[in-house]
């Protein structure tokens, strides 16, 4: 058996502790790593198929890997479990849950305990970007705050980001990445004495008393704080084609879940829908991980993401196929090919453009939405709440750590604590991180007449400068615009430190240096795949901007600083005329990435599932739509839709879409009921109450 | 605009449904008011499914008998599965004035007719799998009873009745009750005025409102109790389990295995929580879960999924009011149904059907003569 781990990383250290808990599969003994969940030790096994849906027989595995939903539903040792939140222990006897699991009767009596309810000035839901930063924000106020967050590390999905952030060093850390930004913040938070945090700890509803249910490992405590920062951030949309519920198809967070927190390798082969930020970092990540990336399709004629992050992708040789889309995803039991197709201007397929792809794994990445609930009801309870981050609007995480700070302000405020008001440029700069990127800039340059410089390939207005400012000689400008301009390179003169190549989160700056030999400069490039893939005297086929080859050339160093913090520094031998062309070092080759001969068919639409937890299809949506259902609670009692294991909260938008495509105008229909649990508590959990 | 009916039902709910479907059965232009926007959206939704005859008066034995063969019947006679399941009932004792209380009122239920006996503990422990032995003395066991789907029923009855004739009004509530020489002449809503000499007021936890509409006082005050259902696991009980101990904070609580596989439970808080407010309580998960485990400690690994509250519209003396309201021709009341509207429901519908159609069996007559709405309320039923 192949174990697929995550072997070697550019960027993340490897695993500290090998895998040598044994645990059963089916009867199967397998190894996990001390901690792990039991998905991430099943995939490390080659095994994707958890089980089998009871009311169609469909395959089942991971959806969400983030607890949210029961799609990877196994039973271990007797019971029922999410595999994605459940540690394997030793031993642990694991069978796949092919229908209604049983439910076993116990041998003694479980624990039945009092339930604590706890005082606090602020109650922060979610230990991401955003709530820790409010969180800092409250405890340099002395604010008694708790911070719970469901995962066994704080960072909330910082830790799954191995690629440096955008915006500014001095306001978000622009240029550190996202893995140590959370780092970082879980150590201020460490040092504020009247913030505790508490992780692995769900909150699971808001009640109309105005408490706040949490369930911290096996235990259940009720909050009651004097108000609500809600900072839990948003789940990813799906976008419903023939067989999007495979296994094989993931959200890009259950992919990094995976990937980057585990260190497991999902997948051999993959394709990934959306070319939004989400999509095109996680191929990057992909890469990172050796995973091979066969394209990316955007159902727009341009990625809505950076530019520089495509760019990135587009260097390392993955095909972005703009004015795609998905239509089927194909296999029994597993993704085994991906069909896509043009589309025009309203998204209709171009008939005579599929093409399908022979992969193992489809990312979607379609965007995110807010988890607006736990703020909704607070908001409905009459309880002091702010949201924010993702939780409030969907942005960069930058802008999340921003935004965090300003809603910790404003709560604290409404406490009647003496603090000021929000600065006015907090919220100015808040607005600038949360911009939409300018349009694209074809890139220009005309190599200045010196020994050495700098080529920025920055296409558009993001809020980003670290390059700016890091560069000893003031040399680089952002065209009047502290941090959207776009940097150019204004000189007078370049040292040569490669600082700001080092930097650029986009990996959009490179070094001419023909200091040495004007007619073969070398040229620094920044690399952030495996070194192995670069070595000091082998040739790399060198691409430009937008990915297209330039030839192979010599690597005549490799610089690994401490300053450019993994970031390796590539210095590749170039005649004159090509060097300032350089861009980037390809490492897959987009022409073996052809699709198959011939294009597959997908299901009909009606046969698509839309719920599922429930696998209730759209054919069965629209027919109630049809007879007049206007009502989502009516959908809900005739079909079963929003009843399942997530709690209702992935199908009431692909419902809405279903609604509108039927002509229904959404401000006609009434939305269902909401209701606690948030996630699936067991009863036992209740019982025993706060004892830990 | 204006339109003419029969009979104009207030309230879309356990009640007013299958009221509309059998008097449309009967060839009655019958109309439907609920101000919400789709069928059982009151109390119906919040109803947990349990369906008993195993009561201790004669009225409401006779109507639940008449809901259960309705419910057990419901698939062949409209090709809709409502979930139905004969799974019975058990009241379990651990303490001996339970069962005394219990014994006493078998003995009066069997002289109704009822399947019902007491049984020992080593049946209720093959009836409900891995249930606490330690002072388990017994309990009853009535196998006719059953459960089904409220949900899946009420949109049955709303599609049954449509095609036999009904019609529904979403969205519009009735905002006046036109009478006119002491005799109904028809109803108001924001929309439109729609003209019919018969109205019944099936509006559940509103009927004390919709009453003074035609200046009835309708004795209905609602408490408030919550309920919740598990993810489905496969079947391992069949009967709803009910304990009636008391506990600091709540009197009973019962709980069954529906036809998903999922566990319904619901408790009746104590003091009871008056009033209309639905919205979910920080007490009740930490409350029912510790009364359920300690009784079967098999569901501690069993996750909740969704808990809500529902109104239980209370009358006085805990039965319904069922029959004419005095004063005004052509008024009736269905309403009172104190939480068992749903088991009540196609009973009391099949009743009104045949009493405003001039079809009503002796059995009626004395089911109106127990539960009319101007009787003298005495006492509390012994298993409310």
């Amino acid at each position: 058996m192949v174990e697929r781990r995550v072997k070697r990383h550019p960027i993340l250290p490897p695993a500290a502790t090998p895998a040598e808990v044994p645990f059963y599969w089916n009867g199967e003994r397998l190894l996990a790593r001390p901690g792990e969940v039991i998905s991430s030790a099943l995939f490390a096994a080659g095994i994707h198929v958890f089980g089998h849906h009871p009311r169609d027989g469909a395959p089942l595995g991971i959806f969400c890997a983030n607890g949210q939903c029961a799609q990877c539903t196994v039973i271990a040792n007797g019971v029922a479990v999410k595999s994605c939140m459940v540690p394997v222990t030793k031993d642990m006897v694991v069978e796949s849950c092919d229908r209604a699991p049983k439910l076993p009767v116990l041998g003694e009596a479980p624990a039945i305990g009092e339930t604590k309810t706890l005082d606090t000035e602020v109650l922060v839901i979610g230990a991401g970007p955003a709530g820790l930063s409010a969180a800092i924000e409250l405890g340099k106020l002395g604010v008694r705050t708790l911070v719970v967050d469901d995962k066994d590390r704080p960072g909330g999905k910082l830790v799954l980001q191995t690629h440096k952030f955008f915006g500014s060093i001095e306001d978000t850390r622009a240029g550190t990445r996202g893995i140590d930004i959370a780092a970082e913040l879980a150590a201020e938070i460490a040092a504020l004495p009247s913030v505790t945090l508490w992780l692995e700890s769900t909150a699971i509803g808001v009640f109309s008393d105005g408490r706040v249910g949490i369930v911290r490992r096996n235990a259940y405590f009720l909050v009651d704080p004097d108000a609500l920062l809600v900072a839990a951030g948003a789940r990813e949309k799906q976008i419903p084609f023939p067989g999007h519920t495979l296994p094989g198809v993931y959200g890009a967070g259950a992919f990094q879940t995976l990937l980057n927190r585990d260190l497991v390798k999902p997948c051999g082969r993959l394709f990934i829908l959306g070319g939004g930020n989400v999509g095109l970092i996680a191929a990057y990540h992909a890469l990172q991980a050796d995973l091979e990336v066969v394209g990316l399709a955007e159902a727009l004629p341009a990625v809505g993401g950076y530019e520089v992050h495509a760019d990135k992708i587009r260097r390392l040789g993955v095909p972005i196929f703009t004015s795609h889309t998905v239509l089927a995803a194909h296999g029994t039991e597993h993704v085994e090919s991906v069909t896509i197709a043009e589309v025009d201007r309203e998204f209709r397929v171009v008939p005579g453009t599929e093409k399908t792809f022979a992969v193992d794994t489809l990312l979607v990445a379609v965007g995110l939405s807010p988890l607006d609930e736990f703020a909704r009801d607070a908001v409905a309870f009459g309880m002091k709440v702010e949201a924010a981050g993702d939780a409030a609007e969907i942005a960069e995480a930058s802008a999340a750590t921003f935004g965090g700070r300003i809603a910790a302000l404003k709560l604290a405020r409404r406490l009647g604590l003496p603090v000021a008001d929000v600065p006015r440029e907090w919220e100015e700069k808040l607005a600038v991180l949360k911009a939409r990127p300018g349009a694209p800039v074809p890139h220009a340059f005309e190599p200045p007449d010196l020994p050495v410089y700098p080529v920025i390939r920055c296409t558009q207005e993001i809020p980003c400068n670290p390059c700016s400012t890091v560069c000893s000689k003031h040399a680089i400008d952002l065209d009047g615009d502290p941090i959207l301009g776009r940097p150019r390179f204004a000189g007078p003169e370049c040292s040569g430190c490669a600082k700001c190549v080092a930097i650029c989160p986009g990996l959009a700056i490179t070094m001419v240096d023909g200091r040495k030999d004007p007619e073969n400069p070398i040229v620094t490039v920044p690399f952030e795949l495996a070194g192995e893939r670069v070595a000091k005297g082998s040739l790399v086929l060198a691409t430009g901007a937008r990915g297209e080859p330039l030839g192979l050339f010599p690597v005549v160093d490799v610089k690994n600083r401490k300053a450019a913090d993994r970031c390796l520094l590539v210095m590749l031998r170039a005649p004159k005329a090509t060097a300032p062309l350089i861009a980037g070092i390809r490492v897959q080759d987009p022409a073996e990435m052809r699709p198959l001969e011939e294009a597959l068919a997908g299901e009909t639409a009606d046969d698509v599932v839309i719920c599922r937890c429930e696998h209730v299809t759209a054919g069965n949506i629209r027919k109630a739509v049809r007879e007049g259902t206007r009502d989502l609670n009516e959908m809900k009692a005739k079909l079963r839709v929003c009843m399942g294991a997530c709690c209702g909260k992935n199908c009431p938008e692909l419902i809405e879409k279903i609604f509108r495509a039927e002509g229904v105008d959404p401000g006609k229909t009434t939305p269902n009921t909401r209701r606690p649990l948030f996630v699936e508590v067991p009863f036992g959990v209740f019982a025993g109450g706060s004892k830990e | 605009m204006s339109a003419a009916f029969d009979v104009i039902i207030a309230g879309a709910g356990s009640v007013g449904l299958p009221a509309a479907f059998f008097l449309a059965e009967a060839g009655v232009k019958v109309a439907v008011f609920d101000p919400e926007a789709s069928p059982g959206r009151g109390q119906n939704r919040a109803a947990i499914g349990g369906i008993r005859a195993t009561h201790s008066d004669r009225a409401k034995i006779a109507l639940c008998r008449e809901s259960i063969d309705f419910f057990a019947s419901f698939k062949e006679r409209t090709g809709d599965d409502i979930g139905w399941r004969r799974g019975g009932y058990t009241f379990v004792a651990y303490s001996e004035p339970i069962e005394t209380m219990l014994r006493t009122l078998v003995e009066k239920q069997k002289t109704f007719g009822l399947v019902i006996d007491w049984v020992g503990p080593e049946k209720i422990v093959e009836l409900v799998p891995g249930v606490a032995t330690a002072g388990l003395l017994g309990g009853t066991f009535s196998p006719e009873d059953g459960s089904a789907s409220p949900l899946l029923c009420a949109t049955a009855f709303k599609r049954r009745a449509e095609e036999k004739g009904a019609r529904f009004f979403f969205r519009e509530p009735v905002t006046r009750i036109r009478v006119e020489g002491g005799k109904v002449r028809g109803v108001d809503t924001p929309k439109a005025h729609y003209e019919a000499p018969v109205f019944v007021n099936a509006a559940g936890a509103a009927a004390r409102e919709i009453g003074a509409l035609a200046g009835l006082t309708v004795p209905v005050e609602p408490d408030c109790h919550e309920a919740g259902i598990t993810e489905p696991v496969a079947r391992f009980m069949e009967p709803m389990v009910v304990d009636i101990r008391p506990a600091p904070g709540s009197k009973n609580f019962y709980f069954y295995q529906n036809a998903e596989g999922q566990v319904v439970f619901c408790i009746t808080p104590d003091p009871p929580i008056l009033g209309t407010d639905n919205r979910s309580t920080s007490v009740f998960l930490p409350m029912v879960a510790k009364r359920m485990v300690a009784l079967l400690p098999r569901l501690a690994n069993l996750k909740i999924r969704r808990v809500w509250r529902g109104l239980y519209p209370m009358t006085p003396d805990g039965s319904p009011l069922l029959g004419r309201a005095a004063g005004i021709e052509g008024y009736y009341l269905a309403a009172g149904m104190c939480g068992q509207g749903y088991m009540l429901g196609p009973g009391v519908g099949a009743l009104l059907s045949r009493l405003l159609t001039g079809r009503e069996t002796p059995a009626d007559r004395d089911a109106i003569a127990d539960l009319r709405p101007d009787r003298e309320f005495r006492g509390m039923e012994a298993l409310k």
